[in-house]
């Protein structure tokens, strides 16, 4: 691949190439997971010359977004890629039903149990029930708090393994 | 073509709304009630400080004085902040707090709904986004005023006596100033008094289901939006402002 084809045409080749670059830019709370797997870049293209990455924050709040930003631009620049700009967009909101299936297989290898249903706005007093254990699998586990260390988190204890574990919560 | 003063004097009403209660939570950190609900503010408190975030970023732009979003955040005195009065209310007690939240949730759930459909597109992304995030704050404090208010004689007595307290900051929200009565027949914003009747009804059912009465004081304070503040801004902004003024342009 050359690196000077920014400069030209549209090469779908490169676009697939800039993929693979920002496939390695992890999310700095969770570093197994790559911006691809958790849905947060939402597309890349070219325009007259300048690549625009377009990403879209998980939280509004959420601390790891400027981490991940320079990331993004330190991965760009050791590809080679000069001018380019990243975009944020808001519209339509970040949810967890775009992290990918093998992001979410990641993620339980990882220790954390990944969203286990689509996400949708929860009745008063429904939490959400029977997570799976990412260590020994049961489904006999009970919430300890909705809200965790990461907005993007609940606290669950599993009642087979009695192992406290982290669930990432449908959003 | 609307003049750029009433869409910033709009954008300022909820940073700052945003950025003092997301600082009014924070100060819950470590000093929760239990620690699930002591992370549960701190959650929300982040939340609320992104959405102040993209408001000020969207106002330095077109305030045209290259001002950026510390700027505005940190370096405006006490009578240029716009925040609704509720904001500014110290913590008090755990029952205070959801009280306070409750109703900002809930005239939030209406305004942000309505701001989706904003002919400002900048706006109406900004609010399809936060409207996900108070959808659940809503939930919370919702939760909350029903435990407590249902809950034992002490908590009743306590979340009811908070909600007295701070009913007369309520009137503010759908009293419109000058630039939102301009920007709501631009389209820009909902009318305030149309959303009135729907807050209405989400006080009316949760303080049914919490067994809390609505107090039936006619008078509302008002002037948060117009700059007009109780004592307590000021200490607030004292703490918050004070790296910035000791050390100007400090970056972390």
């Amino acid at each position: 691949m050359k690196t000077n084809d920014y400069l030209g045409e549209v090469d779908p080749l490169t676009l697939k190439k800039i993929n693979e670059v920002l496939s390695n830019v992890f999310d700095p709370e969770i570093p197994v997971l790559s911006i691809i797997d958790l849905g947060i870049l939402r597309n890349i293209k070219w325009e007259n010359g300048i690549l625009v990455v377009e990403i879209t924050p998980t939280y509004n709040g959420c601390p790891a977004m400027n981490v991940i930003e320079w990331n993004i631009q330190a991965a760009l620049g050791e590809a080679g890629i000069e001018h380019f700009k990243i975009k944020t967009i808001l519209d339509p909101a970040w949810t967890t039903d775009w992290m990918s299936e093998q992001g979410k297989i990641k993620l339980q290898e990882y220790g954390i149990a990944p969203p286990q249903t689509k996400a949708r706005i929860r009745k008063m007093f429904d939490s959400e029930e029977s997570i799976i254990c990412p260590r020994c699998l049961s489904n006999q586990t009970r919430l300890v708090s909705e809200y965790g260390s990461t907005a993007c988190k609940s606290m669950y204890q599993c009642k087979a393994c009695l192992e406290p574990f982290d669930y990432f919560k449908c959003h | 073509m609307m003049d750029k003063k009433h869409l910033l004097e709009f954008l300022l009403i909820h940073a700052d709304t945003g950025n003092i209660i997301g600082h009014r939570l924070g100060e819950w950190c470590g000093h929760g009630p239990v620690l699930e609900q002591d992370l549960a503010m701190t959650n929300f408190a982040l939340d609320h400080l992104g959405r102040a975030r993209l408001l000020y970023q969207y106002a330095g732009e077109i305030d045209g004085n290259s001002k950026t979003e510390d700027d505005l955040a940190f370096l405006r005195f006490e009578y240029e902040y716009k925040n609704l009065l509720l904001a500014e209310f110290a913590n008090t007690d755990f029952a205070f707090t959801v009280a306070r939240q409750f109703f900002l949730d809930s005239y939030y759930m209406d305004l942000l709904e309505g701001l989706t459909n904003s002919t400002d597109q900048r706006i109406a992304q900004i609010a399809t986004k936060s409207l996900k995030e108070t959808s659940y704050h809503y939930k919370w404090s919702s939760e909350w005023l029903i435990r407590l208010g249902d809950g034992t004689e002490i908590s009743h007595a306590k979340m009811q006596t908070a909600v007295n307290e701070i009913w007369e900051f309520t009137g503010e929200f759908f009293i419109p100033v000058e630039s939102e009565i301009i920007l709501a027949n631009e389209g820009v914003v909902p009318s305030l008094e149309l959303l009135k009747p729907k807050w209405k009804r989400r006080v009316e059912e949760i303080f049914s289901e919490a067994t809390i009465s609505i107090p039936n004081r006619e008078y509302q304070q008002s002037g948060g939006k117009a700059g007009h503040h109780t004592e307590k801004l000021g200490y607030i902004l004292a703490d918050m402002q004070y790296m910035q003024r000791a050390f100007p342009g400090l970056n972390w």
